[in-house]
């Protein structure tokens, strides 16, 4: 697995708090058995209308395609466990979420697929969000290494949960390789543990 | 030395060890599956060349994309007949137990593994599905996962995650006649807000929770997420055990009496140490109703929708984002709001308690739906609709003008046939608001408890359920 140390790219800003998971991919979208072709369905009700005419959205604008990096508010993914939201946002070509909060799920989904998801203290991210809109060629840099986001001669400091930045720096965001050296372990404990409708699970662990 | 939380009891029972990242690598009593999360998960396993580690401990259900009106295959929309056979052809390839439509076991997944005893005290249960949190009520250790995570668990029977702290709710004195679980829960959102449980699992307490039946347990613990708490969960008590007993998956006969002993041993010691408590007054909680796009945007009935002028520009905003999607007046009053459909059922409100309680209400108020609303009963499971049939419920229902279905999830996300359409405004008793949520994308959701549901689908418009059971308010 490759080491994720830092991200670089153009940027756009998605505004607005709270953005559920229903609106980052809606779920008619989840009628599939791959993810395949998901990045089309990224922000799809926000994007398009009935017709399927683009909608004036950040990420139907000209100067916005091919952007990597997408600043967004706080709470963002909250709702649903569904991986399709960052896979989709992954898919679509993006690298890094640049935000003020992520909802838990959402932010282990998306860790876990090498997605990488920061936040900045609330003025920080109003500064970036700024200069973001007035630069559409600027780049912005996610550096987990340094622990800093640079942007247009400026450095703001990241925040990102311990355990998660040092998986995407050392390259174990995925972490089935390391849950599977405890197979034996595992075994010990499938044998030991109660399960549904299983006999003797109970006996003497009281 | 301060005694334990349940959350740690069983956190450090199924700690396989630290991982590098510091994580825990926890070990999965119970993996619940559908047909949604699952088989992006099945198709990574394939590529990897592995096997399902451990079978016995995984049981699929289908629910999210199942027709209600009708079950006869194939369906009519290809994509969801594909995928209840991506998921049979899953199962049977890996061993996995699967309670397939017409099984008599089917239903909301959430909904079957408490009702077939799967859900037991001290488990770690997890499924790609965020209302996993539900089987907490059962003092359960129960999360959603993402479908990479769902992979982890089929090949190793483990996830990693990161271990989190303990808020714990008490809900104290006792709630008002009309007053029910789901109505406890928005009031506790309201109040916590919708991020108020990130990094947080739920330990709700009090005498209100202790007095509750397991199904208006399980109600409170579903919407835990809603309020960012990845999880949500109930002390294990009397009411516990004696719903377990005899149910088909539960610890049989000779060994009953040391599962209840061991699972006595799991509730949270008298002197354990929270990271935060929360005391919440049960009497001052009303009948509630949403008003916006998110959960936590919700009033009791009584209760007039926000005004955005004069709030903060941030919250102002928000409100206002809320208030134009939903087509709503600022400062108008909930009660009195039309709606179009009316829709009983889901994970957190699809038992049969819920639909005793909506069919008391329609019996209560006498007559029928009114003009121009469509009204859905959707029971969450085969079991659930076999009982309800056989007391009766289907008639009142159907005698009132309700379509009575088969079950499944249904309107609560829409990913069957049963829709929102245009802008239509429903109240529903599900578990989310969100914009799009009921399958149309201007489509709008007032979330309410099951009787609240019923009254407004007979008045054509939100009502206090107190006035139509003539209780006190
Ligand atoms: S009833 Fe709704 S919330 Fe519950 S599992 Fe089904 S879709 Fe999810």
């Amino acid at each position: 697995m490759e080491a994720i140390k830092k991200v670089r790219g153009r940027a756009v800003v998605v505004p607005g708090d709270e953005i559920d998971t229903d609106r980052i991919v809606p779920a008619r979208y989840l009628k599939a058995i791959t993810f395949d072709g998901l990045g089309e369905a990224l922000f799809y009700d926000e994007r398009y209308d009935e017709t399927g005419n683009p909608k004036d959205h950040p990420l139907n604008r000209p100067e916005r395609q091919g952007a990597s990096i997408m600043v967004v508010g706080a709470g963002f993914g909250s709702g649903s466990s569904r991986e399709h939201a960052p896979q989709a946002i992954k898919r679509a070509g993006f690298k890094a979420i640049i935000g003020e909060s992520f909802a838990e799920i959402f932010f282990g989904n998306a860790t876990q697929i090498g997605l990488v998801c920061v936040t900045l203290d609330p003025e920080d991210l109003g500064v970036l969000a700024e200069w973001v809109e007035a630069h559409p060629e600027g780049e912005v840099e996610v550096d987990l290494e340094a622990r800093e986001v640079r942007f247009g001669g400026r450095v703001a400091p990241l925040a990102i949960r311990e355990a998660a930045r040092e998986a995407l720096v050392s390259g174990r965001w995925d972490p089935l390789a390391e849950l599977m050296e405890a197979m034996d372990e595992i075994k010990k404990l499938d044998a030991a543990r109660p399960g549904p409708g299983k006999r003797g699970g109970y006996r003497g662990l009281a | 030395m301060a005694g334990k939380t349940l959350y740690e009891k069983v956190w450090d029972a199924h700690e396989v060890r630290r991982l590098a990242s510091g994580q825990s690598q926890l070990f999965i009593d119970l993996h619940l599956i559908h047909e949604v999360t699952s088989p992006q998960a099945f198709g990574m396993l394939r590529e990897l060349g592995l096997e399902v580690a451990m079978p016995h401990r995984t049981f699929a259900t289908v629910d999210h994309i199942v027709p209600t009106d009708a079950r006869d295959e194939p369906f009519a929309d290809p994509l969801a007949q594909a995928m209840i056979e991506e998921l049979r052809k899953n199962t049977r390839e890996h061993g996995i137990e699967l309670f397939d439509v017409g099984s008599g076991k089917q239903g909301i997944v959430h909904v079957v593994g408490p009702e077939q005893g799967l859900t037991q005290p001290g488990f770690t249960i997890v499924c790609g599905d965020s209302h996993t949190s539900t089987h907490g009520a059962f003092g359960a250790i129960a999360f959603g996962i993402g479908t990479t995570q769902v992979r982890d668990v089929l090949a190793t029977q483990t996830v990693a995650m990161p271990r989190l702290k303990v808020r714990r709710i008490n809900v104290n004195g006792e709630l008002k006649p009309g007053v029910s679980a789901k109505d406890v829960i928005l009031h506790i959102i309201r109040t916590l807000g919708v991020k108020g449980g990130q990094g947080y699992a739920y330990e709700y307490g009090g005498a209100v929770i202790d007095g509750m039946t397991m199904e208006e347990r399980m109600t409170v613990c579903n919407m835990s997420i809603e309020g960012g708490a990845r999880i949500g969960y109930v002390n294990p008590d009397e009411t516990t055990f004696a719903f377990l007993k005899g149910r088909p998956y539960a610890p049989v006969e000779d060994e009953w009496e040391e599962a209840v002993a061991h699972w006595r041993g799991l509730a949270s010691d008298p002197d354990a140490e929270y990271d935060d408590v929360v005391e919440i007054d049960g009497s001052q909680i009303a009948p509630y109703v949403t008003w916006g796009i998110n959960p936590g945007q919700a009033i009791s009935v009584e209760e007039s929708v926000p005004d955005p002028a004069g709030m903060p520009a941030e919250e102002a905003a928000l409100v206002t984002e809320a208030l134009e999607y939903m087509k709503l007046r600022p400062g108008q009053p909930i009660k009195g709001q039309k709606i179009d459909v009316a829709f009983v059922g889901s994970c957190t409100n699809g038992r049969l308690s819920d639909l005793r309680e909506a069919a008391r209400v329609v019996q209560a108020a006498g007559g029928r739906v009114a003009a121009g609303v469509r009204a859905l009963v959707v029971p969450g499971s085969e079991q659930v609709a076999r009982q309800a049939e056989a007391e009766g419920l289907d008639q009142i229902f159907r005698d009132a003008g309700f379509e009575w279905r088969y079950a499944g999830c249904s309107m609560c996300l829409a990913m069957n046939p049963d829709k929102l359409v245009a802008d239509e405004i429903s109240i529903s008793s599900s578990n989310r608001n969100f914009k799009g949520r009921q399958g149309s994308p201007q489509g709008r959701t007032l979330l309410a408890s099951p009787a609240m549901v019923a009254a407004a689908a007979l008045a054509g418009e939100v009502v206090d359920v107190r006035e139509v059971l003539g209780v006190k308010v």
